[in-house]
């Protein structure tokens, strides 16, 4: 038998913006292609941490293949947000920087930059996103099955270290100086 | 076939290569022929096939590929888990999964559809409809219709997010999700997750409804256009229902010639092998398949939403039904053959998911604690279903120790594959054969391959980015003459005589 109704008086949306956690950390990658897995493993990694911990309440962590339009969404009601994802060409073991919203040539793909993200949030909500930074962790080798390099594998570590600072510190200002340039 | 497929003296003709390159779909790229008077002697599109996938998963225990299958692609997972759950159902020897564990799975690919289809069409594809071909290329893009029509960006944003939601929720996470297991799901709906997506039904169930009206504006404003642009003849391959209704989930093959003869029908999806055949081509990394019946240049056949909407008898939800019923009077009683019409018959799919989506989530089996059987294990296991661009197969043959020991995947764009090819050529022969090669006309072949939706389409959307190459060759010399250069950010010069295009 059918249980009895409730009613929401919300929308999706509505409740979108008034439940989410303030910080949001958003990681892509492919498990199966090498370094590529770098970011779904470093919200693995952080998620146990943040059970041994149990103080990072107002974080909510969240992976996908790639970026794409709708994520422009779970970017309302944030404070902060966080891309993570394999580089492959910044410096080692990772690069912190600040993202600005901005049309670049991913933006009419499958496959969204993170600052396409922040530009179809600027042009779906008039108004700006939320502060957001991009860590981008140093990959080498990104081939169908290949396990995750030894290499990478350094790098994730002193990214996740870095994060716990992060976490610590849940403000753009400070975020902000501490952003390579 | 057409003519264009293959030149009689390539050696001599000037190279035209619109190459994009994608992250995970696979790569590819158009090349024409052109001689000195810029008729196009040769029209080809290349796909490398994603092949690798099918060792890369052989040797795996088969009860891991549902969800291992879903890392192929970015774009449509859900589809590859769902293809790989159906066959593994056949390997557990589960003959007839429980009502409430079809229905999940069925309000998972209706989720899956509901977000391709609007992705697709409001983020891909709208451009092709709301702006002229010789608009800016800066403008021709999804940053353009956000700019001129805020709301149609925004619908296609929320019906995107409310499509992943479902997902999310059927499937226990966005991605990596385990939703099916073998033999059946691993979790029902609860009424409190019922209800958040029921929430706003209603309004994707609107929005729908608006872009149908949209497309037929556009459609009514230039018949000559959407009538002639692309359109080729063709076979039609899909699954239909029992009853023969329009069914995205199960069903039996089904294939109509071009004047809409049923070829074979309800063919038990298992026998594809039967029926279909797979040709090679030397210049092209991706298979042909055909109709065995018909012959390789008879045979090639068309999937997707246009495929299933002209296969099927009717849809069995109302307002898709009262839609296809108009568009199907397109084809005066055969199937409707242009290629621009993709779109229109993906948004009639689109609407066909909501509607389907409602039903599912107002049916009680959908809160059941039956959720998996099991039987007899069998070495063999094939699942198909109709993934957003068109009819998928998933093939595996195991050992004793159920390993994967055989994999077969043909995916939809290998199933269009001919077809993207003649309506390319369709387009070079009827839109830019004896003209100049300018941009907007190498567009027109983008708009031609977009409208089928192919994994690749991301790329082929990314108009005026794609590095692009037109080199004008002397014919008795081999001595390239000229060469037009697009650069990935747009920009686009003259390699041989580098000053801006415009400056002089």
């Amino acid at each position: 038998m059918e249980p009895s109704e409730t009613k929401h008086s919300l929308s999706l949306w509505e409740r979108v913006r008034v439940r989410v956690p303030g910080l949001l950390i958003l990681a892509c990658g492919n498990p199966s292609r090498g370094d590529d897995s770098l970011g779904p493993l470093f919200l693995e990694r952080l998620a146990e941490l943040r059970e041994q911990r149990g103080d990072w309440d107002d974080v909510e962590l969240l992976a996908d293949f790639q970026l794409q339009i709708e994520h422009a969404v779970d970017l309302e009601g944030r404070a902060l947000a966080l891309f993570v994802d394999a580089g492959m060409s910044g410096p080692a073991p990772f690069q912190f920087t600040r993202l600005q919203p901005a049309r670049d040539i991913s933006y009419t793909s499958h496959a969204l930059s993170p600052a396409a993200v922040l530009h179809v949030y600027q042009q779906i909500n008039h108004a700006l996103p939320p502060p957001a930074f991009q860590l981008a962790i140093r990959g080498e080798r990104f081939e169908l099955g290949e396990p995750l390099s030894s290499v990478a594998e350094a790098n994730l570590v002193a990214a996740l270290a870095f994060t716990c600072r992060l976490l610590e510190r849940r403000d753009a200002a400070t975020w902000d100086q501490w952003a390579f340039v | 076939m057409s003519a264009l497929e293959t030149a009689a003296h390539p050696e001599r003709l000037c190279r035209v290569a619109i190459d994009p390159l994608s992250r995970v779909e696979g790569h590819g790229k158009v090349t024409l022929l052109v001689d000195r008077d810029h008729h196009i002697r040769q029209a080809r599109l290349h796909i490398v096939e994603f092949r690798g996938f099918e060792k890369f998963i052989q040797g795996r225990p088969y009860w891991e590929v549902p969800v291992v299958v879903q890392r192929l692609c970015g774009i449509c997972p859900v589809s590859h888990h769902l293809a790989a759950a159906k066959a593994v159902d056949q390997l557990v020897g589960a003959k007839e999964i429980t009502p409430t564990a079809e229905k999940i799975r069925r309000l998972m690919h209706y989720g899956q559809t509901l977000q391709s289809h609007a992705v697709h069409f409001f983020h891909l594809a709208s451009p092709d409809f709301l702006f002229d071909f010789d608009d800016p290329t800066a403008h021709r893009n999804i940053g353009g219709v956000m700019a001129d029509f805020p709301d149609i960006a925004r619908q296609g944003v929320r019906l995107r997010k409310y499509g992943q939601e479902v997902i999310r929720v059927t499937a226990g996470k966005r991605i990596h999700g385990s939703g099916t297991v073998p033999g059946g799901v691993n979790k029902a709906l609860t009424l409190q997750e019922r209800n958040y997506l029921l929430t706003d039904l209603d309004l994707m169930t609107q929005w729908a409804r608006n872009i149908l009206k949209l497309i037929k504006q556009a459609y009514a404003l230039n018949p000559g256009y959407f009538t002639h642009f692309a359109t080729i003849r063709s076979n039609y391959l899909s699954l239909v229902r029992d009853d023969r209704a329009l069914d995205l989930y199960h069903g039996g093959l089904r294939a109509r010639n071009d004047k809409g003869e049923i070829l074979f029908d309800h063919l038990d999806y298992r026998r594809y092998a039967q029926v279909l055949r797979e040709q090679v081509k030397s210049w092209s990394y991706m298979k042909f398949p055909f109709i065995h019946s018909l012959g390789p240049d008879k045979g090639w056949y068309r999937v997707g939403p246009l495929a299933r909407v002209n296969n099927c008898d009717f849809i069995a939800t109302p307002l898709a039904e009262e839609e296809r019923r108009e568009f199907m009077a397109l084809g005066e009683g055969q199937p409707v053959h242009l290629t621009l019409a993709y779109h229109w018959a993906r948004m009639i799919e689109l609407l066909h998911a909501a509607e389907a989506i409602q039903e599912l989530l107002l049916d009680p089996d959908i809160f059941g604690d039956e959720l998996v059987v099991r039987g007899e294990m069998t070495r063999e296991g094939i699942g198909v279903i109709e993934a957003p661009r068109g009819t998928l197969f998933h093939h595996y043959r195991i050992n004793e120790d159920g390993l994967i020991e055989k994999a077969n995947l043909i995916v939809s764009t290998t199933n269009n594959n001919q077809a993207m090819n003649e309506s390319i050529r369709q387009v070079a022969e009827h839109y830019l054969d004896g003209k100049e090669l300018t941009e907007p006309l190498l567009n027109q072949i983008e708009v031609a391959v977009r409208a089928y939706d192919p994994c690749l389409s991301c790329a082929t959307h990314a108009l005026g980015q794609m590095p692009l190459h037109v080199e004008l060759v002397e014919e008795s010399t081999g001595e390239m003459v000229d060469c037009l250069v697009r650069d990935a950010d747009g920009t686009v010069r003259n390699e041989a005589f580098p000053l801006p295009l415009g400056a002089g």
